[in-house]
């Protein structure tokens, strides 16, 4: 199985390339630069592996929520490569690329995913581990970080951005069910290959180019003129 | 060389394919229209949001409908600015990555040029140089256009464009969003000199245009009309048709300057306005007076459209015109920022 995946959701840009078990990536923080340097990255990494397009499987993206923007290059991305090469693409979602990488990296077994939806809202999922994949408990969400809906259980544990911009909020909303938090936390095109070769090894199919478009959770962007 | 142009700079989302040999071989196009009608006006947001979700279908759908496979595609060309950035990213990444995946050459095209030329996908195309005289929704000027990517801006309006002008004028009559199409319709049944609106800036030499004190003064006008009247309907027609008399002939008046100042024989139509008939007759029967000729795209290439942005972009690649690796959008892009193709040596 070889699959390229690519992220732009968020202040992180990055690519990788799962070959047979073996992961390579390309990382950066580079906020605004992702148009610039996405392709960039794709073809370093292509060359790197000494593989062609044509030898590829699958592709997978961040399918979101994020920066509408980023969505949209990432979106655009690969249907563009999957229109020429005719490849099926894998949507995965950021929150879950967040939470896996928590638990990857931190052996978190319940994660609370946040990303800064400005506005004064956060992009939410709770993620449980499973043999080291995240599992959506209900559904993700946009809304007030005052709102966001108390768990059942204790040993949360908070990553990405939301927990940096709304850390106040969040903790005095969630008190002792949270036991620790990282701001610091994006989702990668690596973990985001990873959940799709899984998703891919369990049946899942991936979607035609048409279907690869950006799950923004946010919809109401614009009043009617009628209720202005 | 065949060429695949994707315009994503505001809210149609155009796919169209060119072959340098062939001419224009065929093009899609998704109006959003009616997605920002109920808004009043073009939500930028929505409008990215429906390029992404319909580019690709729509590509699919030109393919079947020529009976082409991307493999066959010599270059892509995509409308990187200006417009609205978000609009524009989705073309341009979606373009840009097409042309990497087919090892094949991409190209960002500025969205006014595309316009510029679309008079030259006709069968009569106008030969350089000529006058252009480019009218839409967000621009309106004059230009000396000597050869590809030569062009003289020689006025500009210096507030609203004269699509503008329409479609602000039709909202204060309550005729909708865009309005301009309903407001030309409308006036179609106005009479002559019911009203006469001032035609703005023609009292004193120069090319520049301002048309946004024309809306204050329909405004003005209509607010002494009876609305209880019986014949309000044709009264509303009559200032529609003072309306569109005074953009139309301030926008005659400024081309024949035009004309005469570069000792042109030949004007060409762009943009949207340009498919108002009103406008292309008097236009026709003022060249005519100067034993020059006038050219315009079919209506459908007036407002935006994948096909102009197919054709500059086969022109520019043809001269040998490449882009890096780069996925390229900006709002901004200045017409004079314009280059001619620097021919490469084949
Ligand atoms: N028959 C017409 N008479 C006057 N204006 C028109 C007519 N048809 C279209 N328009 C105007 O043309 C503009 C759209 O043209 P277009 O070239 O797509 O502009 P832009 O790309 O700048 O939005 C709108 O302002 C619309 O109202």
């Amino acid at each position: 199985m070889k699959l390229l995946a690519l992220d732009t959701a968020t202040e992180a840009c990055s690519v990788a390339l799962y070959v047979d078990g073996e992961i390579s990536q390309r990382y950066r923080l580079a906020p605004r630069e992702h148009s610039h340097l996405i392709l960039q990255m794709l073809d370093d990494c292509l060359a790197e592996a000494e593989l062609k397009l044509s030898q590829l499987d699958a592709l997978a993206f961040g399918r979101g929520p994020g920066s509408f923007m980023g969505l949209r290059i990432a979106a655009g991305v690969v249907q563009g490569i999957s229109l020429a090469q005719d490849l099926p693409i894998v949507p995965v979602s950021t929150l879950a690329s967040i939470a896996h990488i928590q638990m990857q990296q931190r052996g978190a077994m319940r994660v609370l995913a946040a990303i800064d939806a400005r506005m004064a809202e956060v992009y939410w999922g709770a993620f449980i581990n499973n043999n080291g994949l995240p599992v959506l408990q209900g559904q993700e969400m946009v809304l007030p970080p005052e709102q966001v809906p108390i768990p059942d259980t204790e040993g949360w544990s908070g990553a990405g951005t939301g927990w940096g911009s709304y850390a106040d909020l969040l903790v005095r909303r969630l008190g002792d069910h949270v036991s620790t938090s990282q701001a610091e936390v994006f989702p990668s095109a690596a973990s985001i290959a990873e959940l799709a070769v899984v998703g891919l090894a369990s049946g899942e199919q991936g979607v035609a180019a048409a279907q690869a478009i950006p799950v923004y959770l946010r919809d109401q962007v614009a009043k009617k003129a009628a209720s202005r | 060389m065949i060429v695949l142009g994707i315009e994503t700079s505001c809210d149609e989302t155009g796919i169209a394919l060119y072959d340098s040999a062939r001419g224009l071989i065929g093009h899609v196009l998704h109006s959003q229209v009616e997605l920002h009608a109920e808004y009043g006006g073009v939500v930028p947001e929505l409008a990215s949001r429906d390029h992404i979700r319909y580019l690709s279908p729509l590509i699919q759908q030109l393919l079947a409908e020529t009976g082409l496979r991307l493999q066959q595609l010599d270059g892509i060309a995509y409308t990187a600015g200006p417009g609205l950035i978000g609009a524009l990213m989705s073309g341009a990444a979606l373009g840009r990555a097409l042309a990497w995946s087919l090892g094949i050459p991409a190209l960002e095209v500025h969205h006014m040029e595309g316009h510029l030329l679309a008079p030259m996908l006709e069968h009569r195309p106008p030969a350089f140089p000529f006058i252009a005289l480019l009218v839409s929704g967000g621009h309106t000027l004059l230009a000396e256009v000597t050869g590809v990517g030569e062009y003289r801006l020689m006025g500009q309006s210096l507030d609203d464009a004269a699509g503008e002008a329409f479609d602000k004028t039709a909202k204060i009559m309550g005729l909708g969003y865009p309005g301009g199409p309903a407001l030309a319709k409308l006036a179609e049944q106005g009479r002559r000199e019911v009203w006469r609106f001032p035609r703005p800036m023609t009292d004193r030499p120069g090319l520049d245009f301002s048309f946004s004190g024309l809306k204050t003064f329909a405004l003005t006008t209509l607010q002494n009309l009876d609305t209880s009247a019986s014949d309000y309907q044709q009264q509303l027609a009559d200032v529609a048709r003072a309306f569109e008399d005074a953009v139309v002939d301030t926008l005659v008046i400024k081309s024949e300057r035009a004309l005469r100042e570069a000792e042109a024989q030949r004007l060409v139509i762009a943009g949207g306005v340009g498919a108002n008939l009103h406008l292309r007759e008097q236009l026709a029967v003022m060249v005519q007076r100067h034993d020059a000729e006038l050219f315009y795209p079919r209506i459908e290439f007036c407002t935006d459209n994948g096909a102009m942005i197919a054709h500059v972009g086969c022109l520019r690649l043809l001269a040998g015109e490449t882009q890096p690796l780069q996925i390229a959008a900006r709002a901004r892009w200045s017409m004079e920022d314009l280059r001619a193709p620097e021919q490469v040596e084949k």
